[in-house]
């Protein structure tokens, strides 16, 4: 299987878009393409094992390589491993339900799921690329259109969040690129340099060098997850962007920033990993408390997810600081978990928000009287949030807790127990939400004419929740696609230890 | 026979129920739900026997000694080549009587619920809900591996919530299912550090080898368990200790017990298969399970004793002023699992294994019989007089004859009167107390009369007392799948207790002699009727003594009324601290400071670039001046400078 076809085809669908008009073309073209990727990525999986079965033992198989700017050995490099292909398989799900929320988008349709099939050619570039250069320039594909789909589609106060979070990845991506630049200038062993990820792991870069090029990778990454302090744009601009945009952005997006803070930052720079990790561990500490605790406070549905991904994420990097093998693996778990679990609570939120034309939780109240469907799906998500076993979010916290727990060291373990005691924070919002918009008497009279959720968004949740369930269910399977790149990255550690 | 060929359905049975009701229910078998349930469950307790039946008198004896089984073990998630969540069957002899125990009394609230819940819209729903607790709490009893009994752990708490929030449209059940979550979600905060603990020493998660490394003397694991600490006690006490914080939650031990009065807000077959019978006896098993790590550390023991027995007298003195009689009902429950913990604690560290063991599993098993009872009994009332409260109750023996016996025997059989179940296994627990501590038999006797006295308190009230004036609407005594499971449950009340246990479940697998001694049942007999004299001298006929006591005790009433006022403690912990010191603060920052300081950055770049963007101001008048000026600045700084 050629994994260009990943990016053709979304290419393609997005260019089909714009010729046609009205809304149901545009729509029909935009869930055909979006299906076709998740059977794309499928039969990427499929021979990806094929070949993994076949004896290849490379760390990435599937390998394109095109020579693109010759002169400074910049190449189009793609390939993946199991972490890859997790990633994608994550993107195709949050994009066929992203795709069937937005089912009645009205406004500009046709510029909506444009930009919307583009931005997941962008995340699939990303999580392909193992070329510093091309990983860069998909990292920028997946920013500029979401400052558009909050701007344009947004709600609220969208001019000051899409400026916001545009300015602040900007930024990210600014202290990436110094970053990508320092690698490439110091990969030069033998008289040349590259940007190829594959080629720099097996250079030593000097720890000098290290030392300074890791924090800008790191963090520029790092605010793309939400690193504490840099989480700042993940509240405005998630509760600014319309629903499928807030599923895009935490369900993928945030996850471009975990993937490269561990491709990129840990894997190239290991000592500097190392040297770095009990700093990063104390802010993705501080992150995940933080984060629940200032949730506990929000009183709009979208605020209390937003700042419960924020708290969430910090997992994905508290997981990747601690630098074990089952931390990691926890880390990237997460990162699939987190991504289902908060697209279905923002595909979710958007659906009881179309209806009632509110998400403050004081305004809401007895939904599951009202719709069925979608206030079970809430509670789904809720639970899931909270870390209840059977769905995924425990697998891939338990994982981390676990991992963090081999890490010796009493800071390391405070920070662990800090991190397994958000989870009982978790369940306290969580409930409160659910409490008081789910449960409890019908709040407004009005409520009671509202339809409960049509095809479209069953079909949204349904694909969601079938995700989460897989995961859940049987980690196993995940488990064992991602864990020989782990061990892959973990081999890279141990032996810049010595 | 081999057990794995068919173990697996018996927690699937009514997975399955779950699952079809669940997703189908609503629609399709809207009146059939309960039928469906109550055949899984059927099929789930006639295996459960049959188990039972093999394990006990057939093959499950190697000599003299019952074998622990592993009847399969699946690896779900790995962390490590040692350590592993594995998902397996454990038989041995609790497990294989908590089978009984759970899917028995589980068969009982299914048929009961057939006439109890009726009518009831989201009647579907229900019975997927139980079918799913059913389902969680075979998978806890029956966990081989230390995190596949956490994970069931936590889906009997979900499936207590969503049980609890059965009524969703009221307020109070909301408030209590969220604070039943709440307050065991935070126990079990310690219990996953005590896995947490444990795995990282014993480097295993499952069960059997994890207690036979860590107990081996000279294993390397064993010495690093017991020589690591922290704050000045080894890591074992910090495991152990966390676990039992854990099943503490659970079980609504003092100070955790805050949230089991209020889940009686659920239906009530729901309180008496959950939060009396199964889940709120999981920490006890919890502790049996683990219990040569707990024998141990003698601090760990200390500890269960000391919960355990506070948790027993608290709530018996509290039970003793309560009117709603779920409440009563509820802080009984908490007593009684008092007793079994510290019978558990009582046993000394490294000692001989004395009968504590048995007697604390002895108690969970008659306890399951006339607790359920009991809260069934309560149902029947409650469906007849459509109130919780005492004052609304009075002279129904009349009325509800099978339920007015029922209820009589279960009182006996908790109050611990011969022959009924309750006397033996409480007179095990207390010979237990009496042989290693003095002061908890002490508390435990002073506890047996308080339980006859506050358990006739309760009958008195809603059968005797004042005569019965019920509305017109009222349905009589229920149907008979409401009255059948009280036959049912009463025959085992007085049956279950001449069951020779100790040749059946003990500490290492081999029969326990057991020496009754008549001469040692005296005083707990004598305290016993003495509370149900009491009781009856104050509430069997309408009067004023219960008034004077009140006003007598006038302060201390008030306190065990108010429950020692530890609810309110709580509250002011988490609004006032929680929400207030912590929560409210970190919003703030973070929208004020944290993303101040990210705004400030922003508006800095903004107000820098206003100052220096008039210098490109397109007039080329300007750019010659600079041009020039530039020019001059070059010039003298090569002819002055470059030297």
């Amino acid at each position: 299987m050629n994994l260009l076809i990943l990016l053709i085809a979304p290419l393609v669908t997005a260019l089909a878009i714009l010729p046609v008009k009205g809304l149901k073309q545009v729509r029909a073209i935009a869930l055909a393409g979006s299906l076709l990727q998740l059977g794309l990525t499928f039969a990427t999986l499929m021979s990806f094992l094929s070949e993994r079965s076949s004896g290849k033992t490379n760390e990435f198989l599937l390998e394109q390589n095109f020579a693109w700017y010759r002169d400074l050995n910049i190449n189009f490099h793609l390939g993946v491993d199991g972490i890859s292909i997790a990633m994608m398989l994550l993107t195709a799900f949050v994009v066929v339900a992203g795709v069937l929320v937005s089912w009645k988008m009205e406004k500009m349709s046709k510029e909506f799921f444009f930009l919307l099939i583009f931005l997941s050619m962008g995340a699939y570039g990303f999580f392909m690329a193992l070329d510093l250069f091309t990983l860069f320039f998909f990292l920028e594909v997946a920013v500029i259109p979401k400052f558009l789909l909050i701007g344009i589609w947004g709600s609220g106060k969208k001019e000051y969040s899409a400026m916001k979070l545009a300015l602040m990845l900007m930024a990210g991506s600014a202290l990436v690129l110094v970053g990508l630049t320092g690698l490439y200038f110091y990969s030069d062993f033998h008289g040349t340099r590259t940007f190829d990820i594959v080629e720099i792991s097996s250079r030593n870069i000097p720890l000098g060098v290290q030392q300074i090029l890791f924090p800008f990778t790191f963090i520029g990454f790092g605010i793309f997850t939400a690193l504490f302090p840099f989480h700042t744009w993940v509240p405005d601009g998630h509760s600014s962007a319309p629903t499928a945009a807030s599923m895009f952005l935490a369900g993928i997006s945030m996850k471009l920033g975990g993937y490269g803070c561990l491709r990129v930052a840990t894997w190239l720079m290991p000592q500097a990993a190392q040297e770095y990790s009990t700093i990063i561990i104390v802010l993705a500490s501080i992150g995940i408390l933080y984060g629940a605790f200032a949730t506990m406070m929000q009183t709009d549905l979208k605020y209390i997810n937003a700042y419960s991904s924020v708290s969430h994420t910090s997992f994905v990097i508290l997981g990747i600081a601690m630098l074990t093998k089952t931390a990691i693996n926890g880390a990237v778990l997460q990162m699939i978990s987190h991504g289902l679990m908060t697209a279905l609570f923002f595909a979710v939120i958007g659906m009881i928000y179309e209806r009632t034309h509110t998400r403050e939780v004081a305004k809401l109240g007895g939904l599951l009287k009202v719709m069925p469907f979608i206030s079970t799906v809430f509670v789904i998500a809720g639970l899931c949030s909270l870390g209840l076993p059977g769905f995924s979010g425990f697998v891939a916290e338990m994982t981390v807790f676990m991992g963090s727990w081999e890490r010796i060291g009493l800071l390391y373990r405070i920070a662990t127990i800090a991190g397994a005691a958000s989870i009982v924070v978790t369940a306290v919002y969580i409930l409160r939400a659910t409490g008081k918009s789910i449960m409890g008497p019908v709040a407004n009279q009005e409520f009671n004419g509202f339809s409960d959720a049509a095809w479209n968004e069953k079909l949204a949740a349904i694909v969601l929740v079938a995700g989460i369930l897989i995961m859940g269910l049987a980690p196993f399977l995940l488990k064992d696609l991602i864990n020989p790149g782990t061990e892959e990255i973990m081999q890279k550690i141990v032996s810049s230890i010595k | 026979m081999n057990y794995s060929s068919y173990i697996a359905l018996i927690p699937l049975l009514p997975l399955a129920g779950f699952v079809l009701l669940g997703l189908f229910g609503r629609k399709y078998f809207k009146s059939a739900a309960g039928i469906i349930g109550t055949l899984l469950l059927l099929g789930s307790a006639l295996l459960s026997l049959y188990t039972a039946y093999q394990y006990f008198l057939v093959n499950g004896k190697t000599g003299d000694t019952y074998q622990t089984i592993t009847a399969f073990k699946y690896t779900w998630l790995s962390f490590s080549d040692k350590v592993s969540i594995d998902m397996g069957v454990l038989l041995d002899p609790i497990s294989v009587m908590m089978l009984v125990v759970v899917t028995f009394v589980s068969l009982m609230v299914h048929i009961f619920s057939l006439g109890y819940m009726k009518g009831e819209e989201r009647f579907a729903t229900y019975y997927a809900f139980l079918g799913l607790f059913t389902f969680s709490m075979l998978g806890l009893v029956l966990s081989s591996n230390l995190f596949q009994i956490y994970m069931f752990w936590e889906l009997v708490g979900v499936s207590s919530f969503l049980l609890i929030g059965y009524y969703f449209d009221r307020p109070s059940a909301v408030a209590a299912s969220k604070k039943a979550f709440i307050v065991t979600r935070f126990a079990d905060l310690g219990f996953l550090i005590g896995i947490l603990v444990l795995a990282f020493y014993g480097e295993t998660l499952d069960f059997q080898t994890l207690l036979h490394t860590l107990t081996t003397q000279q294993s390397a694991q064993h010495v690093a368990v017991v020589t690591a600490s922290f704050a000045g006690v080894t890591a074992l006490t910090w495991g152990v200790t966390l676990l039992f914080m854990g099943g503490a939650g659970k079980s609504a031990m003092f100070p955790l017990h805050i949230w089991l009065p209020d889940a009686m807000e659920g239906p009530t077959p729901v309180s008496a298969l959950i939060h009396a019978a199964t889940m709120v006896v999981a920490g006890v098993y919890l502790v049996a399970r683990m219990f040569p790590l707990f024998a141990m550390s003698q601090s760990a023991l200390d500890v269960v004793t000391v919960v355990g027995a506070s948790s027993a007298v608290i709530a018996a003195i509290i039970a003793c002023t309560q009117t709603d009689i779920k409440r009563v009902l509820a802080y009984s429950t908490m007593s009684q699992i008092g007793f079994m913990m510290f019978s558990l604690g009582l046993i000394k560290a490294h000692g001989t294994y004395s009968v504590g063991y048995t007697a604390s599993m002895f108690h969970l098993f008659t306890h399951a019989f006339f607790k359920s009872l009991l809260f069934l009994g309560a149902g029947s009332v409650i469906h007849m007089v459509h109130s919780n409260e005492m004052k609304d109750m009075g002279g129904l023996r009349k009325y509800m004859p099978i339920t007015h016996i029922t209820f009589l025997i279960a009182c006996l059989a908790i109050a611990g009167i011969w022959p009924f179940a309750g006397f033996f296994s409480k007179e095990e627990i207390l010979l237990t107390a009496y042989q290693s501590n003095k002061i908890v038999y002490g508390i435990a006797l002073l506890t047996s009369g308080l339980t006859a006295f506050y358990m006739f308190r309760l009958y008195f009230s809603i059968f005797w007392n004042k005569e019965a004036h019920l509305h017109g609407d009222s349905h009589g005594e229920g149907t008979w799948s409401m009255k059948l499971p009280l036959l049912i449950l009463a025959v085992c009340s007085i049956a279950a207790g001449l069951i020779p246990f100790g040749s059946y479940v003990s500490i290492n697998g081999k029969e326990l002699e057991s020496h009754m001694d008549l001469s040692f049942s005296i005083a707990p007999l004598a305290m016993g009727i003495g509370g149900i004299l009491l009781a009856m001298w104050m509430y069997r006929k309408e009067n004023n003594k219960p008034q004077q006591v009140a006003t007598t005790l006038n302060g201390f009433y008030k306190a065990a009324y108010g429950k020692f006022y530890i609810d309110d403690l709580y509250l002011f912990v988490t609004k006032k601290v929680v929400f207030n010191l912590i929560g409210r603060p970190a919003a703030w920052v973070d929208r004020n400071i944290v993303d101040g300081l990210m705004n400030g950055i922003a508006n800095a770049t903004a107000t820098v670039s206003n100052w220096i963007k008039g210098v490109q101001s397109g007039k080329v008048q300007n750019y010659t001046l600079y041009f020039f000026g530039g020019v001059v600045a070059l010039a003298v700084v090569f002819i002055y400078l470059w030297k």
